[in-house]
């Protein structure tokens, strides 16, 4: 866990929620620091939504404490926590025009008109909805849809934005337009964003620090290289990276230095990283490896580890080539430039560096 | 060099119509047109023959009626049984006709619709947006209620309406047919209600909007359909009723429908079939202009209210 963020814009204190006997979050603690980007990463059910409409008021919690900006809002409504929310499914109110969509909430809350036209300039020109004002959501693309309700939560003023799976609706490419736009906009507001989402790429290219969930808790928190290059557990691990991490089962042996081995496989791990002592002794672990950390040919020369190898199944993905085979009796993939044709049955040399790799304890699965 | 004899090769084919091409001939005389559209056409002739005999005895004059063909035309067409029906009529002391039921069926209809609508649809939106504590059972018994007989209810209400003091009113007959309606259009609601995105409640929340907001300015602007297949359900069930109707009025606020059952029932004089045949008539226009005026929307407001449960 990151140090301890002296006045955080969002502070979440030991919250818990529980639907009758089935617990969502357990005794969760975030704290996201003023103007950070935050994400919420994790497969579905994982309970990062249900975080988000805690924080946002529209789930009561059954024990904890929310503070934004320093206030307690933990019986506070939605509307006087100071946040503004961004839905999936855009959550546009198809009988008014996107200037009234915009503007129901200060109308609610009786904000002067002129203030009102005022603020909606403003969002439309950070949006370039301008010329939408006056259509109704029906006859808008599902991009300027999200556009709006991202200007929705933009007249509000908060500090707090929040992002339930904005983009999950949308096509690929869309999806990746609206990311950078989301991500400029941050830049430009500098608001503090906390944004849901089950997709890596938004989570690795959005995110100040992900926070990666499963099962109502958070696996880790911390800058997206290091959540990709130092998992704590095998989920996180196996979660981040496309395509997704080898993992190796086989035995680790004490001694200097200490030795990974699996079936006719011996890894020297010299130069891995260990978290702690404790880490060294031996035991049944799984040796972790990313399909881009491997190299092949000439470059697998130059590492601290080769292997000799036949080429199993290759799997052209455009940009570059997914090359399967075995180490160690077991599925081990990586990535080789298009341009290199290999056939199934090659004989080839593999490589790689330990440093890049991750170990897990076998029983726990948290790092060694 | 292969694609054009390719190319080649496929305009033969296509020239030399060897095989079927284009769309399917359809035959209009083909075995099943005649079976569907025999099956329909006989099915609408069962549904409207007594209509029609209603209609046509209703023009015709009585010694004509007594002639016994009940499904030839009229020879002479005559609007007098009409005229007789609507303001002649004699029920009882009064030789006002059904006009005089007509507008109490309205002063009963018009208030029963707005009031259990209005409480209904409050009652629907409550039960599928704010999920407070005991809701699943409130609503099981609200349902429940929808099973138990009539019958069983009406003394026990006949007491209550004396108690209260407007037994015999048509505000007594128009809180009955409230609270009668209460179950089923609850339901309806509800089910119209959880059908909406849970995600546009949570951004009126979060904007801002209270219990009242939320439904005055976004639900009920999107509920239009629900609202058209409650009020026909309402119009024409509150307006064909003739039980309570019966029990909870006096001869004078008597509906409609318990004014027609009495000229028809008659036993003294002569059996005016056209009178009676245009009395009829013209006690279930009011239902019969309803489905008419309203047809495609009613069928879209049932198809959404009923896709969840």
């Amino acid at each position: 866990m990151a140090a301890a963020i002296a006045s955080p814009s969002v502070s979440i204190q030991d919250l818990s929620l529980n639907f009758g006997a089935v617990s969502v979050l357990q005794t969760l603690n975030l704290d996201v620091a003023e103007g950070e980007f935050v994400v919420l990463l994790g497969p579905s059910g994982c309970g990062k939504s249900t975080l988000l409409n805690c924080i946002a008021g529209l789930l009561d919690i059954s024990e904890g404490r929310i503070f934004i900006k320093g206030k307690n809002v933990t019986w506070e409504e939605p509307k006087d926590r100071g946040i503004g929310m961004v839905f999936q499914s855009y959550a546009l109110y198809p009988q008014m025009t996107v200037e009234k969509n915009l503007s129901f909430g200060l109308r609610v809350a009786g904000v002067p008109k002129d203030e009102i036209a005022k603020r909606i300039a403003r969002a439309a020109e950070i949006l370039q909805i301008g010329p939408l004002l006056q259509r109704k959501p029906s006859a808008l693309s599902g991009g300027q849809r999200q556009r709006v309700a991202i200007g929705r939560a933009l007249v509000r003023d908060v500090d707090v934005f929040l992002f339930d799976e904005p983009l999950s609706n949308l096509d690929a490419k869309l999806r990746s337009e609206l990311r950078v736009e989301i991500k400029l906009l941050h830049r430009k507001l500098e608001n503090t964003m906390i944004y849901v989402t089950h997709d890596q790429i938004e989570a690795m290219t959005l995110a100040d620090r992900i926070a990666v969930m499963r099962g109502g808790v958070i696996q880790q928190l911390d800058a997206p290289q290091t959540i990709y290059n130092r998992p704590v557990n095998r989920f996180v691990a196996g979660f981040l990276g496309s395509p997704a991490m080898n993992f190796i089962k086989g035995q680790l042996e004490a001694g200097d230095p200490p030795v990974f081995k699996a079936d006719g496989v011996s890894v020297p791990l010299g130069r891995y990283q260990f978290d702690g002592e404790g880490g060294r002794a031996a035991k049944p672990c799984v040796f972790g490896i990313r399909p881009e950390h491997i190299a092949f040919g000439e470059a697998a020369k130059a590492m601290p580890f080769t292997a000799e190898s036949t080429v199993e199944i290759v799997d052209p993905m455009g940009s570059d080539t997914l090359v399967w085979t075995k180490l160690g009796g077991q599925i081990l993939s990586f990535r080789v430039e298009a341009d290199k044709t290999l056939r199934n049955g090659d004989a080839i040399r593999i490589g790689f560096d330990p440093a890049r790799a991750s170990l897990f304890d076998a029983e726990t699965d948290s790092r060694l | 060099m292969a694609d054009v004899s390719l190319a080649a090769e496929a305009a033969a084919v296509r020239s030399a119509a060897s095989g079927p091409s284009g769309p399917r001939p359809r035959h209009v005389l083909s075995r099943r047109n005649i079976f569907l559209y025999g099956t329909l056409i006989v099915v609408a002739l069962y549904y409207l023959l007594p209509l029609y005999v209603m209609i046509v005895t209703s023009l015709k004059g009585m010694p004509e009626i007594r002639l016994g063909n009940i499904f030839s035309p009229p020879v002479e067409i005559t609007f007098e049984p009409w005229v007789k029906a609507w303001s002649q009529a004699c029920t009882g002391l009064n030789c006002d006709g059904l006009s005089r039921g007509f507008w109490n069926s309205v002063r009963i209809t018009v208030p029963s619709v707005l009031l259990s609508i209005a409480i209904a649809s409050v009652n629907g939106y409550a039960l599928a947006n704010w999920r407070f504590k005991g809701a699943d059972t409130f609503f099981v018994i609200l349902i429940v209620g929808a099973f138990i007989p009539y019958q069983v209810m009406i003394y026990p209400i006949v007491i209550i309406l004396r108690e209260i003091g407007i037994y015999g009113t048509l505000t007594g007959l128009v809180i009955v047919h409230s609270i009668f309606g209460m179950p089923i259009l609850t339901l309806l609601f509800r089910n119209y209600f959880s059908s909406m995105p849970e995600e546009l409640f949570r951004a009126a929340r979060v904007d801002g909007a209270g219990f009242w907001g939320i439904y005055l300015r976004i639900m009920l602007p999107m509920s239009l359909p629900i609202f058209v297949v409650a009020i026909i359900l309402q119009v024409t069930g509150i307006w064909n009723d003739f039980l309570f109707g019966v029990v909870y009025t006096r001869p004078d606020t008597y509906p409609m429908t318990v004014q027609l059952n009495n000229i028809v029932n008659s036993v003294q004089g002569v059996k005016e079939y056209n009178v009676n045949m245009a009395a009829t008539i013209l006690t279930g226009l009011v239902p019969l202009i309803v489905y008419f005026v309203s047809g495609k929307l009613f069928v879209r407001g049932i198809a959404a209210g009923a896709v969840k449960g």
